[in-house]
């Protein structure tokens, strides 16, 4: 076990420094940053100075190693329009988006796997088809249709759940979150379904097909030649079998949740982080830009490494390979 | 008829499956008994209903497509085909076992094995799980895995074949049932584990007093352990008959064939080579059963009668029957 974690934390850090090398390409070659920051009128020498002052005229492999170990520290430059620590800017907003994907992913999750179960159970009912009918839709209809979908009819018609914005937040510590008002409740209820409707429809499929296949193994004959009661067949018996890759899965689509729901918080006016990435593009801001791209590719191996354990604790046969 | 002198009779059982294609008379009148502390073997080739006779006395049928759709299991005054399905499950693993053909698949790949042998304790004798624990330690002793303490705490994929099969007995026999269908236990195993999983299993039947239903398709087996023998084809019971005397002198053409199909050392043909006698054909497709007795398209000794209408299971005396109008109409 201790030898799986730490061939896994290895891989993670290959990864990471992967991703670095990508960034600083970026950060160093898309465009003179001296340029940005000197400005259109500045003098050659002036130039010159600004290049010397950061360092930008020593080989590529030192200006490699400085951004490793600042970025080590937490420092990955200012942002070149606010003119505060990019880091700082991002995390600000990492809570909204965290708590939007969290949300998104607990409706995911027990919807998916608790209808997952029920329609696999009863494959042929008309509630089994109609949902599996539902499920094909969650699938293909892209998110900015259901958000905007959503807010017409919610936002809009009925006028009962604001469409925009994170409401009322309480700040705790440096976390400010919106789950401890009514307010923020209610705004979170639009933006977190629509941010969920894929990832469900993804992990009820899975979780059907998973469980019509293991219904059918011969273990689960044994558990009802025990006497077992159709719920500890069903829940302890099957599902615990079925866990195995709905976990997994899960845990992907919560790394891509937190990293990428761009387009979510786009239509809904979401202050995380996704909406200030899209921001940072408009206006060219390197600095944030690379900062998310990090941020977010630590945040998914992280996610990943901890499903890789549970997916050891969840399956025997990884546990001691 | 009610209530049976036998520790378990089932009485003109059927059990059909409805598929596409028409409705599959996979047991089609079935009747047989078992009796306290006996061992009776069923026999016959894959698809002649055996295990849909075990499934059905289980009540393990997958319904749809399957479903008892006439006949008794009389078990302790109780008719099991009736019976609220509250009180199958107290009756299931707990007065009567099932152990499967499949050892490799039969457990479940996520629990370990003294936590499914404990599951029996917890569920049908109420014991917390460290007391059902000690008791599934004490049952792997009973069937002869080694460092049992040790195997308790390992999943299936850690025991080889034999050991998972030890391991379902375990199961199986945890609860002291009066009855123990062994659905062809053996077949999946090496021959050399084979009959160490029989001898513990005859051993284990005088330990528990159990009954044992041990369905198979191999007469060795049968041989071996069982005193009496049901012989089944295409969904019907065509003879049954103590073990010895059908050995000896076997009635029905399909048992005769039955057993000159089994390979014996020594023997030659009069060409001088060795060569196994097999029945011709092919058991038919419960879909398409032929109108009068199922086994006249292969049998040798078919008859004009034989084509026109089923022949009844007759008894010949001393317990034997018989499915065949050679012994008359």
């Amino acid at each position: 076990m201790t030898t799986y974690i730490l061939r896994r934390l290895i891989q993670g850090v290959v990864v990471l420094l992967a991703v670095s090398m990508i960034c600083f390409i970026i950060f160093r070659y898309l465009g003179d940053p001296v340029l940005t920051m000197a400005g259109k009128y500045a003098t050659q020498q002036e130039i010159e100075e600004v290049r010397r002052a950061f360092g930008l005229d020593q080989p590529t492999h030192v200006q490699y190693g400085r951004f490793i170990w600042n970025a080590l520290h937490g420092n990955f430059g200012k942002s070149y329009v606010s003119r505060v620590p990019a880091l700082g800017l991002i995390l600000e907003r990492f809570p909204a988006t965290f708590e939007l994907a969290f949300t998104a992913m607990l409706i995911a999750l027990t919807l998916g796997v608790g209808l997952g179960v029920l329609v696999s159970l009863n494959p042929s009912s008309w509630p089994s088809r109609l949902v599996m009918a539902g499920s094909l839709g969650g699938i293909s209809i892209p998110t900015f249709l259901t958000g905007v979908l959503l807010i017409m009819i919610f936002g809009v018609y009925m006028g009962i759940l604001p469409p925009f914005g994170r409401g009322e937040t309480v700040q705790i510590g440096f976390w400010r979150t919106g789950l401890l008002t009514a307010d923020g409740l209610k705004h979170l209820v639009l933006p977190a379904t629509t941010l969920a409707m894929y990832q469900l429809a993804v992990l009820l499929r899975l979780t059907r097909a998973g469980m019509r296949e293991v219904l059918a193994e011969e273990y689960i004959k044994t558990a009802w030649a025990k006497g077992l009661p159709p719920g500890k067949v069903i829940v302890k018996h099957a599902l615990r079998n079925v866990l195995i890759p709905v976990v997994t899965m899960a845990g992907l689509q919560f790394g891509e949740l937190i990293a990428f729901s761009i387009v979510t918080e786009t239509i809904f006016q979401w202050p995380g982080m996704g909406n200030l990435l899209l921001q940072s593009i408009y206006e060219t801001d390197q600095p944030v830009i690379v900062t998310y791209i990090m941020l977010a590719a630590f945040l998914i191996i992280t996610i990943n490494m901890v499903v890789d354990i549970l997916y050891a604790v969840l399956n025997p046969k990884i546990r001691y390979d | 008829m009610t209530e049976s002198r036998h520790l378990l009779e089932i009485q003109h059982l059927k059990t059909y499956f409805t598929t596409f294609e028409g409705v599959a008379r996979a047991v089609d009148d079935v009747s047989f008994h078992l009796d306290r502390g006996e061992v009776l073997g069923v026999v016959g080739e894959s698809g002649c209903g055996k295990s849909v006779t075990a499934q059905s006395i289980m009540r393990l049928i997958p319904e749809p497509p399957g479903k008892i759709v006439g006949g008794h299991i009389w078990f302790d005054g109780m008719d099991l085909t009736t019976l609220q399905p509250s009180a199958m499950r107290r009756i299931r693993g707990d007065r009567i076992a099932m152990i499967f053909q499949e050892p490799m698949t039969s457990l479940n790949p996520v629990y370990t094995i003294g936590d499914q042998i404990a599951e029996m304790f917890q569920l049908h004798r109420g014991m917390g799980r460290r007391e059902a624990w000690r008791h599934a330690v004490a049952m792997l002793e009973k069937v002869q895995i080694p460092a049992p303490h040790k195997r308790a705490s390992e999943y299936p994929h850690q025991l080889s074949g034999g050991m998972r099969q030890r391991a379902m007995i375990a199961m199986a026999l945890a609860c002291d049932p009066e009855i123990l269908i062994a659905d062809e236990p053996t077949t999946a195993l090496d021959v050399t584990v084979q009959a160490q999983i029989l001898d513990l299993m005859l051993q284990l039947k005088e330990d528990f007093q159990t009954a044992v239903m041990m369905i198979t398709h191999d007469l060795g087996v049968i041989a071996e352990i069982a005193q009496r023998v049901v012989v089944m084809y295409a969904g019907k019971v065509v003879e049954q008959a103590a073990t010895l005397p059908l050995f000896e002198d076997p009635k029905h053409p399909y048992t005769r064939g039955l057993l000159r199909s089994i390979p014996k050392l020594g023997e030659r043909s009069k060409k001088g080579r060795l060569r196994l006698e097999e029945i011709p054909g092919m058991v038919p497709g419960l879909l398409d059963l032929p109108p009068g007795c199922r086994f006249e398209p292969r049998c040798p000794h078919s008859m004009a009668v034989c084509r026109e209408r089923e022949p009844e299971l007759q008894d010949l005396g001393s317990g034997r029957l018989v499915r065949c109008f050679l012994y008359g109409t």
